[in-house]
């Protein structure tokens, strides 16, 4: 656990950048610190492993004051991913990502083994361990970074903005990786973004910092987007909150229609105006208007249960029938969540 | 197309001179003299630049002594230089030489060992203190590997200047390549002229060629981004 107890950073100059922050990262799970430029969220951060020291209050790692450590020695023990991937352009990516092993003194082939083990476990092809930085692509450095920073397997994991310099596609699966990883290792990550969705996508609770270095609310991401604190949070959060909240609902109890599919093929009459169409797996095919029979149209689909609301609201939105096919983890079609379904559930949702 | 016919004449009168390639005036001797002049006053040079310009690189305090050194080494005119040490301290050793050849190598060593240093991009930097790395081990694993390139650079330049400068030399009665243009000048030997300046191109083509065979093997593919690794 990462305890911040009443930490102001004040610089000569006078300037407030974090101003009597008192927060807990709990072990095991993801904190994200989010809020404007100027609120002090990589201060924070980088008060933490002593890149910057606190001006008061103090820092407390398991309950030991990090201001009492060796600045090297504390670093060594905490993961730490930044922007830019910060790889040393000179070491090829194995060594890189065995750069801490290497400074605790492992023996050589014990620190490269464990490093071709983390180039697996972030997604990575084994074959780069060869390589050098400039010849991965802006997503794989970001993958390494990571790598790195789990290499001699820290408790700690600090991330500075990690995954604000590479496109949308690339950062998605990053954050999803992200996750997939933490459902692992368990670590006690603090995570620095400004972006509020890969804040509510990413933290187990969040911080939401405003300028001048003030917490504004710290709860979890459904409560935060229920419950803003004030009009900053509020404002922050942005307009299309209700749809985010979503994110949230389960499609659980989502009440699907199986009477609707009918198999490739097959023709004939149906009062209803809209069928869909699925192959010999139970595969969806597209949807058949009752009007024009020759033609498929597009579908949507969700993974009940384990998708939320949103995705299966997002899935009717993208079919002229208006009705969100819920598949299985294979694909299989499980059945169709109508416009009715949906309504029901949003409503439940609005009240519950 | 006389002149090339007379050019080409003096070369093969003085390369075919069995008398030149014999002796302490020949030209294996002459050769082995200006290599040991530039290779003491190089040498020299790194020792004192190349700490100098990591130090100031890497701490940030001192910047403007690089500047002046920088400004400095614009202004000396070489050949005062040379002649006011061997005026003020004799001929009878080398050091007089010597001296004012460190200086005028010091200077471009120290700049871009400073700039290469203090250009190395900050989040990297910030990347080394973060993974845990110390004040020392940042610099020597991190900054100067990355900046190597720039480092060698400044010795690149301080050793042509130096090749060029030990053959003025001869001027104030130094060994060294030099002496074949000086005394041919003075002797109206346009074959010794001609002879020693295509000795000192091929000197200063074979110093740049070791430089660039020190880079090739010193500097990693990752720095200087040469394809078709592996």
């Amino acid at each position: 656990m990462i305890t911040f107890d009443a930490v102001t950073k004040r610089y000569p100059d006078g300037t407030v950048a974090v101003d009597d922050l008192s927060f807990e990262a709990p072990t095991g799970e993801i904190t994200v610190l989010v809020g404007p430029s100027g609120c002090g969220k990589t201060t924070s951060l980088r008060m933490i492993n002593r890149m910057i020291d606190a001006s008061e209050g103090r820092i407390l790692l398991d309950g030991v004051p990090v201001q009492g450590i060796d600045p090297p020695t504390l670093r060594r023990g905490i993961g730490y991913v930044i922007q830019q991937a910060g790889l040393f352009p000179h070491r090829k990516i194995v060594d890189n990502i065995a750069t801490v092993p290497y400074l605790l003194g492992w023996d050589r082939k014990k620190a490269r083994t464990r490093a071709m083990e983390l180039l697996e476990r972030v997604g990575l092809d084994p074959a780069l361990a060869g390589r050098y930085p400039f010849q991965l692509s802006g997503g794989q450095q970001q993958r390494v970074g990571v790598a790195r920073a789990l290499a001699a397997d820290p408790p700690v994991l600090l991330m500075d903005e990690p995954f604000s310099a590479v496109d949308p596609i690339v950062r998605t699966s990053l954050q999803d990786e992200l996750l997939r990883l933490q459902s692992e290792l368990n670590k006690t990550i603090v995570f620095v973004t400004h972006d509020i969705d890969e804040a509510i996508k990413l933290g187990d609770q969040v911080a939401v910092l405003r300028v001048g270095g003030r917490l504004a609310q710290l709860a979890d991401p459904k409560t935060l987007l229920a419950e803003p604190a004030d009009d900053f949070v509020r404002e922050f959060l942005g307009h299309d909150r209700g749809i985010r909240r979503l994110q949230f609902v389960s499609t659980e109890g989502l009440r699907l229609r199986t009477d609707l599919t009918v198999p490739e093929g097959s023709e004939g009459g149906s009062p209803e105006p809209w069928l869909l169409v699925v192959d010999g797996d139970g595969r969806p095919v597209g949807w058949r208007a009752a009007a024009r029979p020759g033609e498929l149209e597009p579908y949507g689909t969700f993974v009940r249960g384990r998708d939320s609301m949103r995705a299966a609201l997002d899935a009717a939105l993208l079919s002229p029938s208006g009705c969100s096919v819920a598949v299985d983890e294979q694909g299989k079609v499980v059945g169709v969540a109508t416009r009715e379904a949906l309504d029901e559930a949003l409503a439940e949702a609005v009240h519950g | 197309m006389s002149w090339v016919t007379a050019f080409l004449g003096w070369l093969a009168e003085f390369f075919g001179d069995g008398a030149n390639w014999t002796g302490s005036d020949g030209i294996p001797a002459r050769l082995l003299e200006h290599l040991e002049f530039s290779a003491l006053a190089l040498a020299l040079a790194v020792l004192v630049a190349v700490p100098l310009g990591l130090a100031i690189g890497h701490t940030g305090r001192g910047g403007m002594l690089v500047v002046v050194a920088a400004n400095l080494a614009r202004a000396l005119p070489t050949l005062g230089l040379l002649v006011m040490f061997v005026l003020l301290l004799g001929a009878s050793s080398i050091w007089p030489v010597i001296i004012p050849l460190v200086l005028l190598a010091v200077p471009p060593i120290l700049v871009n060992t400073y700039e290469g240093i203090k250009g190395v991009d900050p989040e990297l930097r910030d990347a080394a203190y973060g993974m845990g790395l110390r004040g020392g081990q940042v610099l020597g694993r991190v900054l100067v590997p990355v900046a190597l390139p720039l480092i060698l650079l400044g010795c690149r330049l301080s050793a042509i200047q130096v090749v060029a400068t030990t053959t003025v030399a001869a001027y104030t009665g130094l060994g060294g390549l030099g002496r074949y243009v000086i005394d041919g000048f003075a002797t109206k030997d346009y074959a010794s002229v001609v002879g020693g300046s295509v000795l000192i191109v091929l000197f200063a083509l074979f110093v740049q060629a070791v430089f660039a065979l020190v880079q090739r093997v010193t500097v990693s593919p990752g720095v200087s981004r040469r394809l078709n690794i592996r």
